[in-house]
């Protein structure tokens, strides 16, 4: 069975369509990357996929499941990390941790277990009495993937999930990400605009400019069809330019810039 | 229930937790009840209508549990400028949970406050007339603080951000406040506030105060409490189905 499975997928805002009619799948196991530009629609797309949003049109599947008609279904079978912090700083990571057990209806028991479990893992456990409020950018990142991962979801959905850490916090995110991802069996949906990430954990990538979907596959295989060495340029042939240059960091706008002169 | 239980608990955690929002919210009414009281007492005695404290403060406890509670009600728009309100929203369970939760939270907060409120207006000096009716202020306490706290929830949902807060206070919560009779005897003053008075459930909420605390009453304390619950149950409705309705 697929994990999601979206076809025709279109949301508009009033006049303005944010997801045009994609269509996709994400199998099992899979981590899956949707990269595009701020703005492509990426954010809408998760949020439709997460019961947050209702499409316009189109059909969705979560694990089987449609999120309009079985919302409470699909809202137990994933966890999700949002673009932006969503814990209560003002109650402690441990707190966060037991609210959002209690709203997945993790049985006591194992809630205690899972939550020191799941701590240690994102290297927590010594800050669990502190408010959340005190915690680092990246330390709020990790308390966030440790809480989206409480009630055993069975896909993990993570919007911009790197965005404003710094790459140490970076590496170490991912790390834990695909350590789950192999034990866990956990699918991986991830939007980004870095396309090292993509190149680096993504076993497929779907990309989205201005809400339509412009390819899909893995990594090697848009290179092989666009004949480029690199997932970079492999998005420059398919889009016709390079990913919004005020979006990128200054290392990759220099390489891109070059690029462009060499041309 | 859990659901309820723990969306209560994190209100309650929270004020708990701050302290100057504690404090603050304490501020006004103390200056109400002192300035006014003490300041216009004599005039009040002089017009034949007794005691202004005790004809006050009633009217107080009714202004500190108003203001807390559309405030609580409010503070949706903090989650939802925060995120919080988001992790609330993709959980499987249902809206209207959520929204009772956080009701009864705010609501016992404002009846803390209301509670606070009424021990302080003791040191001014205020005396209730029998002790047996204390359990029955409590729960009208509750009840206010439910209505207005389900009415915050309400206007809360249509808001994006914080921008119309001022709007609410000035329109809103400060003309409830004024036109319930907390501050002056109502059934002395001109008939078309008479009439704004009487649509406003402020009113009742300090009407079922006087009667149980001083023993004055203008409805009656069971015209009061029918008019409360009935108001409580139908902006409850009206909250749940706004909150149902938001989206991030």
């Amino acid at each position: 069975m697929n994990s999601i499975e979206a076809h025709n997928l279109t949301k508009k805002f009033k006049n303005v369509t944010a997801v045009d009619a994609i269509s996709f799948h994400v199998e099992e196991g899979e981590i899956f990357a949707f990269l595009g530009p701020n703005g492509a629609g990426k954010t809408t797309t998760i949020k439709m996929l997460t019961t947050l949003l209702t499409p316009t049109a189109g059909a969705l599947a979560l694990n089987g499941y449609n999120p309009i008609t079985h919302s409470n279904e699909v809202r137990r079978s994933f966890g999700i990390v949002f673009q932006d912090p969503s814990l209560d700083d003002e109650l402690t990571a441990y707190e966060n941790m037991e609210f959002h057990g209690v709203l997945y209806n993790v049985p006591k028991k194992i809630r205690k277990e899972r939550i020191a479990q799941l701590l240690a893992f994102v290297e927590l456990a010594d800050r669990k009495n502190d408010l959340v409020k005190h915690f680092s950018g990246g330390m709020k990142r990790r308390l966030e993937i440790a809480r989206g991962l409480l009630h055993h979801p069975k896909i993990l959905f993570m919007d911009e999930p790197t965005l404003g850490l710094d790459p140490q916090t970076r590496n170490h995110m991912w790390k834990y990400v695909q350590d789950l991802n192999a034990q866990e069996k956990i699918t991986v949906f991830f939007t980004t605009h870095y396309m090292e990430e993509v190149t680096r954990v993504a076993t497929r990538v779907a990309i989205i400019d201005h809400g339509h979907m412009i390819a899909c596959g893995s990594p090697a295989e848009l290179q092989e069809q666009t004949k480029t060495s690199s997932l970079e340029e492999a998005f420059l042939a398919l889009t016709g330019n390079t990913i919004r240059t005020e979006e990128a960091d200054p290392a990759s706008m220099m390489r891109m810039y070059r690029r462009t002169m060499k041309k | 229930m859990k659901v309820i239980y723990i969306l209560w608990l994190r209100q309650l955690k929270r004020y708990a937790r701050s302290k100057s929002r504690m404090i603050g919210a304490l501020g006004q009414p103390i200056l109400f009840l002192f300035a006014l009281g003490f300041g216009f007492g004599p005039v009040f005695q002089k017009a034949g209508q007794g005691n202004y404290i005790q004809f006050l403060a009633p009217g107080i406890i009714g202004m500190s549990i108003i203001f807390t509670s559309i405030f609580f009600g409010i503070e949706i728009i903090w989650d939802r400028q925060f995120g919080f309100l988001k992790e609330t929203l993709v959980a499987p369970v249902s809206r209207l949970n959520i929204m009772i939760g956080r009701t009864l939270g705010g609501a016992t907060v404002a009846t803390c406050q209301g509670i606070i409120v009424f021990l302080i207006s003791l040191l001014a000096g205020f005396r209730f007339y029998d002790i047996a009716q204390l359990p029955l202020v409590f729960l009208v306490m509750m009840l206010v603080s439910i209505l207005f706290t389900a009415l915050g929830t309400a206007i809360a949902s249509m808001m994006s951000d914080m921008h119309g807060f001022q709007l609410i206070m000035n329109f809103l919560v400060m003309p409830l406040f004024f036109l319930s009779g907390a501050l002056f005897p109502l059934w002395q003053s001109d008939r078309t506030i008479i009439a704004i008075a009487q649509l406003d459930p402020l009113t009742y909420g300090v009407d079922a105060l006087r009667a149980l605390l001083i023993d004055m009453s203008h409805f009656g304390l069971s015209v009061d409490l029918i008019v409360l619950s009935g108001i409580a149950v139908i902006f409850l409705f009206i909250g749940s189905y706004l909150f149902s309705k938001i989206q991030v």
